[in-house]
């Protein structure tokens, strides 16, 4: 396996395990709330729909011409991974509230308990709040494993990577019985919003026209800088709110 | 609102996201950079720079904002807890 497959590789566990944890809070809520039948029908409706949408674009995005695929992808990937970035780096900054799944595991059970109760059947909110959740959280990862993959005409490698993050974030959370609230997901949300920066200004370039120098040993140099302009940035917002607060 | 017209904002929020500014930053850096590499001019050094100004300019938006919200009750309360022991309550200031 080539450092670019391995890249590949790492960064679509990372993003597909700190979704996964999210959407397992919000299985675990409803599905011990109110019926695990119903939740993980919910969950099987979601990643079937999930699975067709991967396998409708992957081959539709992996036709386009390589240099065309590259700036869609380059600027699909720099944008997400800026996002991610962002929201990394206000987090950080403790600008932006960090992911607190316990909390959010009270909350949603708190909902579902609320809720109308059931009648016989197929539990609708149970159902439904799943598939919504595992839909959402989805969505985010099959995006990145469409434009990570058809960047390296490795959709199938991008996708087994997934998989492989979901079926241990479930093993987890089912082991534990319990959301999986140690997981630092900031942490793993910095690295994925560096790792898909980083490509996406790579491809994009490159699919625009332009020649790095030295070819892929320029991302070398181009993923620790992203890093490093990222914690330099969260460094500098913090001491901003600090001084802002002092004042 | 029609069911096209709910898909389209949808896939826009998804893939733009809460800044539209990022968005259109990185198109236009994209598209500088394939002018210059269409007029044989060395073109890689655009990117890099670019993203790191816009990735500034987004958290300095809401590093802004945040400021301006906190006002000068917050900041009353930040000395407060700065000489009093209470002092952990600005660090755990979250949105």
């Amino acid at each position: 396996m080539s450092g670019a497959e391995l890249a590949l590789g790492a960064s679509v566990f990372i993003a597909c395990a700190v979704e996964a944890v999210e959407a397992l809070t919000i299985v675990l809520a409803v599905g011990s709330t109110r019926s695990w039948s119903s939740a993980l029908w919910g969950v099987g409706a979601a990643t079937l729909a999930l699975g067709a949408i991967v396998a409708a674009l992957g081959p539709a995005l992996t036709a386009l011409p390589i240099d065309a695929l590259r700036v869609v992808v380059g600027a699909l990937l720099s944008i997400f991974g800026l996002q991610w970035l962002r929201k990394a780096v206000l987090r950080s900054a403790g600008l932006k509230a960090k992911h607190d799944e316990l909390e959010i595991f009270r909350a949603e059970s708190q909902a579902a308990r609320a809720a109308a109760a059931r009648g016989g059947g197929l539990d609708a909110y149970a159902f439904t709040i799943a598939l919504k959740g595992v839909l959402l959280e989805g969505l985010e990862v099959a995006f990145i494993v469409l434009t990570f993959g058809a960047g390296q005409h490795r959709v199938a490698l991008a996708g087994a990577a997934a998989g492989l993050a979901v079926l241990l974030v479930i093993a987890a959370g089912f082991g534990a019985r319990a959301p999986l609230a140690r997981v630092p997901e900031n942490t793993m949300k910095l690295a994925v919003g560096v790792m898909l920066s980083s490509y996406g200004m790579f491809w994009g370039a490159e699919g625009a026209g332009a020649s790095w120098p030295g070819g892929e040993v320029a991302l070398l140099a181009i993923i620790p800088g992203v890093l490093l302009t990222a914690l330099a940035l969260a460094w500098l917002a913090r001491r901003s709110l600090v001084g802002a607060l002092a004042r | 609102m029609s069911r096209a017209r709910g898909v389209l904002l949808g896939a826009w929020e998804f893939v733009v996201g809460d800044d539209w500014r990022t968005a259109l930053g990185v198109v236009a850096a994209l598209a500088l950079t394939a002018l210059l590499a269409g007029g044989g001019v060395a073109a890689w050094w655009v990117m890099p720079p670019a993203l790191a100004v816009l990735l500034a300019i987004s958290v300095w938006r809401v590093a802004r904002e945040h400021a301006a919200a906190a006002g000068p009750g917050a900041r009353a309360r930040a000395r407060e807890d700065r000489d009093g022991e209470a002092g952990a309550r600005t660090r755990d200031l979250h949105v």
